[in-house]
């Protein structure tokens, strides 16, 4: 009554400005601001022995220049940019292809190049994915009966033209395999396989099922 | 003190005058007059656009740490070069105008606006010395120049053919005619105590803040004067939540960049003048020289207006009117009429007010300003909701009749 309760308010928010405890709700990407205490910790030294060794990363830290790199929290089954393709396990079926709900990937094969009779798998000539239109829906990977494509994990995929947005093959073949955890249990089971830390994975141990082994495929070749 | 008459010796602008008259020959005192005015205005304009980039920093800055985020802090240290980066944006922009648009008013409306501003500052005494024109009607003209920028307002809504931006404009217009009337009339008050229109002389006669003296007059010119900058609670202009931008909604560029520019250079301006009318302006203990409590004073403005904008919300259009006209305009009346009558009592022959006396006045003032801003709360304040006892629905009982 009488703005006194606008009086009160500004208490509020003078209480949010000045009261350490409640500052910054904020998560700083791509770097962070670190202080000498930070930094030292990084190093594992105390921070007068950091600040006797590195005197001038110690200057930087006190005035408040000194910045690490930050990372977000990032969920394994987060879909990403930059697909996963395994060309190894690719058949250029182009089921991919059919499903995309927007039709922004197109595979060209080449039966000409490849020998059928011998078992061999279709020649991909182009494999055109324009992330610019793509929605994430996944569609493409829940598609591929052989495991072959699968979400990335990457984000940072800014680009100041939009023709750079499509993904040909020469960058899926190039690009980090780090597939996301999203429609694959099977790697989602593996303990340690994480696509955001270690090594990225082999086309080997993306496969839903465990490949038979040679003798396996002997003995149940003698039992027919 | 002669350290103290040497370091504001250096501030003083009429050092630099008597510098360059004493480079030009006898009698071209007129040549040598002009040269200093155009060095000191050149000085001026780069200093308030200068520190209007710095204000923009700092406001985005205080207003994160407000709202418990950082703001901006990535280039350069603590951000601090964040508007130049901006400045840099704004100019490399395409400049676009709609193929509606009235070209020349378009584009006329951004310098409208900014000339205004930037007049104004002609005027401030920024020390005992240093002022760029010693205007004997200072309020007066400070009062008449800002109130070019409804025109320019209305300009750049008129002219960018666009319906947010001809709404905007249309609401700040009708907002910035209303509050110029409690604004000039809490001046007045002002300029009953001291006698003079100069804003030199104001500062002169401060003997006590007329903070102290007349805190309704200071309330109401601040109100009016943060409505007449258009910024929160009173920022209709561009309400960003109604009307996309307001009359900047067509605007890109460089043409945007001095919108910008005026709209952020009006709080410093606006600080400056409440400095000078209520907070003492230059006057302050001596070994600190005038213009230091000039820019302190200013700051210490500057910061509560940004604190005021993160706390309140923005008001509806007929409470801003409601306002200004039921609120500030019978409060203003009121805090004339009080000074008015304390000074026809209270002065002696020299005109002036004794030392006594004007405390009496200070704790006289302060009382009518509590009643009257109560009084006012409860004329304007909104009411509790009472909710009328519903009338039963005639079919209410029709199964029970059944029954």
């Amino acid at each position: 009554m009488y703005g006194l309760s606008l009086l009160k308010g500004l208490g509020v928010t003078m209480k949010n400005l000045v009261s350490p405890g409640r500052m910054f709700t904020v998560h700083q990407y791509p770097d962070r601001k670190i202080g000498l205490m930070g930094l030292a910790r990084l190093n594992n030294q105390n921070p007068v022995a950091f600040t006797l060794s590195k005197p001038g990363q110690a200057i930087k830290a006190m005035v408040g220049l000194a910045s690490v790199r930050d990372r977000q929290y990032q969920h394994p089954r987060f879909r990403g940019e930059e697909f996963s393709w395994y060309e190894n396990r690719c058949t250029g079926c182009a089921s991919c292809a059919k499903y995309c709900p927007l039709g922004i990937i197109r595979i060209v094969t080449d039966p000409a190049k490849t020998d059928l009779q011998e078992g061999d798998k279709y020649f991909l000539e182009v494999f055109d994915i324009d992330i610019g239109r793509c929605m994430f829906c996944g569609l493409c990977v829940e598609a591929c009966p052989y495991d072959a494509l699968h979400m990335g994990s990457g984000f940072e995929e800014g680009r100041y033209r939009r023709r750079d947005l499509v993904i040909d093959k020469a960058r899926l073949v190039e690009s980090p395999k780090r597939p996301s955890h999203w429609f694959r249990p099977q790697l989602a089971d593996k303990e340690e396989y994480n696509p955001l830390e270690g090594d990225e994975a082999d086309w080997r141990e993306v496969h839903r099922h465990e490949k038979p082994t040679i003798s396996d495929q002997r003995s149940r070749w003698g039992q027919r | 003190m002669s350290f103290h008459v040497q370091y504001a010796g250096i501030l003083d602008f009429k050092s630099i005058y008597d510098l360059v008259a004493g480079l030009a020959p006898e009698g071209m005192s007129w040549a040598a007059f002009t040269v200093a005015a155009a060095i000191l205005a050149l000085i001026v304009i780069n200093a308030l656009v200068m520190s209007t980039a710095l204000y923009t920093w700092f406001e985005r800055r205080v207003l994160g740490r407000f709202q418990n985020r950082l703001g901006p802090n990535r280039w350069g240290p603590f951000g601090l070069l964040q508007p130049f980066a901006d400045i840099l944006k704004l100019i490399t922009k395409e400049d676009t105008t709609p193929e509606e648009a009235d070209r020349w008013v378009m584009t006329l409306a951004p310098i409208a606006l900014l000339v205004p501003t930037l007049i104004v500052a002609a005027v401030i005494p920024f020390g005992p010395d240093s002022f760029l024109g010693r205007l004997n009607i200072g309020i007066l003209f400070v009062l008449g120049v800002t109130s070019v920028n409804t025109i320019a307002i209305f300009m750049a809504g008129w002219g960018s053919a666009n319906k947010y931006a001809m709404l905007g404009a249309m609401r700040g217009v009708a907002m910035l005619v209303s509050y110029e009337v409690p604004m000039a009339l809490a001046v007045v008050g002002v300029v009953i105590m001291s006698g003079s229109l100069a804003l030199f002389d104001i500062v002169e006669a401060q003997t006590v803040p007329y903070i102290l003296v007349q805190p309704l007059g200071f309330l109401i010119f601040v109100a009016a004067a943060s409505a007449e900058m258009s910024r929160t609670p009173f920022d209709q202009i561009e309400a960003e939540s109604e009307l996309g931008s307001g009359y900047n909604t067509e605007y890109s560029g460089i043409k945007f960049a001095l919108l910008f520019l005026a709209e952020f250079m009006a709080p410093l301006i606006n600080a400056m003048i409440i400095t000078t009318l209520f907070l003492g302006g230059t006057r302050g203990f001596d070994p600190i020289p005038g213009q230091a409590w000039f820019v302190l004073k200013t700051f210490a403005v500057v910061f509560a207006l940004l604190w005021v904008r993160a706390t309140w919300p923005r008001l509806r259009v007929d409470q801003i009117m409601g306002f200004a006209w039921k609120g500030l305009f019978a409060l203003s009346l009121v805090n004339i009429f009080a000074v008015a009558i304390a000074v026809a009592i209270l002065q002696d022959e020299t005109g002036a007010i004794a030392a006594g006396p004007l405390w009496i006045m200070v704790a006289v003032n302060w009382a009518i300003a509590a009643i009257g801003i109560v009084l006012t709360a409860k004329a304007l304040g909104q009411r509790k909701l009472e909710r009328e006892t519903p009338t039963p629905s005639p079919l209410a009982n029709m199964y029970a009749e059944a029954d």
